[in-house]
């Protein structure tokens, strides 16, 4: 398993790359499912692992599949290890973290879009700059949608269209992603002839 | 006409702020407001010195939301070029001058938490307009300000009075200097870093900063070099067929501009990139002085910028 490719399309599509460990004086590492991979790949490419572990500080829940390598990551020996069941339940750890960080922080997220993208969303409303925020998308491609619509989010779409959770448009699921909201975009595809309704594909896995 | 578009101002006020330190401040000429600008943007004064075209770039210090005139501070060198000692002996009250338009490329990241200011010297000149826009808005900043004494602390006392709790001053002549890796190790995360002052110091703060984890997109710097003397050269201006002789004080972009060919420029300070030109063939030495090329394409040798930066020892052929 290695960086999960993304097919190039418009400019708002996020891409990734893999990780690298940079200077700083704590590593906050994000991950969930095949993202752990993502980390223990870097590991082995690092100078100083075992320097760059004293200072780092592991999130980590299963991934959007089931995938969970808790075990590990924790058996790396990271000065700090916290495993959340689900990313509603790791987001509140990261915000905390977030509150007494200094600059000289460096983070790392890897795995699903989903889980990349809420944590850039809640890093980059501290001011830290977005690019500056490492990313390898690993595993899952099961999408985090919002209908452009009623503004409901649907968590891991697999098929396109889909039909949305909160508002039960049919929706089309764009490459349009928004940074701020962590969530590509959904449009309503039969909003001119109701009803008809293109053959749902699965695209996301 | 290349630059930006120009403003017709009168001198209003001509104040000595120290030994080496003089403020001007312009009006508009018609009375009119001028145009807004954002904490950190600089303005080109034009100087007719005695037939000698000078334009010099100095960043506005007056506050963004007083658009009623605009502020300078100009420190005198003596061994510079002479922009800066046309200001302090010939610029009086009531004279006519052309300004540019105000150009930003130090602005304050708007999405930054906190700001770190760090400035040498004259280099407190952007600040000055900075954290009056911040005190408007109410953003968070913290000021480190490093000059020779208390004699040329330009507007030290001014900024201490306002900010109290935010402004810390360092005398060079008293062996003080800033404690860099401490004050960089306690910022919270979403600070962004904002230095001016002499090159050395510049170079200090950013690679110390880089060392200790800040990313380079949180950090933001501002020098305006003059463009330094050096020996004479020829040059080919392939695109407009004329050749010309660089004078020792003049700048390759002042040459071409005196030759009736009108080349792009912005901050005549190396800074902005607007001046890039092609190198087409080059028989001697490119001596780049911007800091705008990377230092791979300073070393490739396929652009300048003609603004700061020479030749030596054979000629040059630029598509220009």
């Amino acid at each position: 398993m290695t960086l999960t490719p993304v097919a190039p399309t418009i400019r708002s599509r996020p891409v990734y790359a893999p990780l690298a460990a940079v200077p700083g004086h704590l590593h906050l590492v994000i991950a969930d499912g095949e993202g752990a991979e993502a980390v223990t790949d870097m590991l082995e490419r690092a100078p100083d692992a075992a320097g760059f572990l004293a200072l780092t500080h592991f999130l980590y829940c299963p991934g959007p599949t089931g995938t969970d390598l808790s075990d590990r990551l924790q058996a790396l020996g990271a000065m700090q290890f916290f495993r959340a069941p689900t990313i509603p339940a790791l987001l509140p750890r990261l915000q905390r973290v977030l509150t007494d960080a200094h600059m000289g922080s460096r983070f790392y997220l890897a795995g699903s879009e989903g889980l990349i993208g809420q944590a850039e969303r809640d890093i980059m409303a501290t001011g830290f700059p977005f690019a500056a925020i490492q990313k390898e998308h690993r595993g899952s491609t099961l999408r985090r949608v919002q209908c452009v619509h009623c503004k409901g989010i649907t968590e891991n779409v697999a098929t396109d269209p889909f039909q949305c959770s909160h508002c039960g448009l049919n929706l089309f699921v764009r490459d349009h992603y928004s940074r701020r909201l962590a969530a590509f975009q959904g449009v309503n595809i039969d909003a001119e002839d109701p009803g008809e309704v293109p053959e749902s594909v699965v695209r996301f896995t | 006409m290349s630059g930006v578009a120009k403003l017709a101002v009168r001198v209003a006020d001509v104040v000595p702020v120290n030994d080496l330190v003089t403020r001007f401040r312009f009006e508009a000429r018609d009375g009119s407001l001028l145009p807004a600008f954002s904490g950190g943007a600089h303005t080109v004064v034009e100087m007719d010195d005695h037939g000698t075209r000078r334009l010099n770039p100095y960043s506005l210090m007056s506050d963004p939301g007083d658009r009623s005139g605009y502020e300078i501070s100009v420190r005198r060198d003596d061994a510079g070029r002479g922009g800066s000692l046309f200001m302090h002996r010939h610029v009086r009250p009531g004279m006519e001058m052309v300004l540019s338009h105000p150009v930003n490329l130090f602005g304050l990241d708007s999405r930054a938490r906190k700001y770190l200011m760090i400035a040498g010297g004259i280099g407190i000149t952007p600040f000055l307009s900075q954290i009056a826009q911040l005190s408007r808005t109410g953003g968070r900043f913290e000021l480190h300000y490093a000059a020779r004494n208390p004699a040329l602390g330009s507007y030290m006392d001014r900024l201490q009075a306002a900010h109290p709790d935010r402004v810390q001053c360092y005398f060079d002549d008293d062996g003080q200097q800033i404690d860099l890796a401490r004050v960089l190790s306690r910022q919270p995360i979403g600070t962004h870093l904002y230095v001016c002052g002499p090159k050395g110091m510049i170079a200090w703060v950013l690679g110390t900063a880089e060392r200790m984890g800040w990313p380079p997109q949180s950090l933001h710097s501002e020098e305006f070099i003059a463009p330094p003397v050096g020996q004479p050269f020829t040059v080919e201006l392939a695109a407009s067929g004329h050749t010309l002789n660089v004078g020792a004080a003049q700048s390759l972009l002042e040459a071409i501009e005196a030759s009736g060919v009108d080349a792009p420029y912005l901050c005549r300070g190396g800074a902005c990139g607007q001046c890039e030109t092609k190198v087409i063939r080059c028989d001697g030495q490119l001596l780049h002085n911007d800091h705008w090329l990377t230092p791979e394409e300073q070393a490739e040798g396929r652009k300048i910028m003609p603004c700061v930066s020479r030749a030596a020892g054979g000629t040059l052929v630029i598509d220009r």
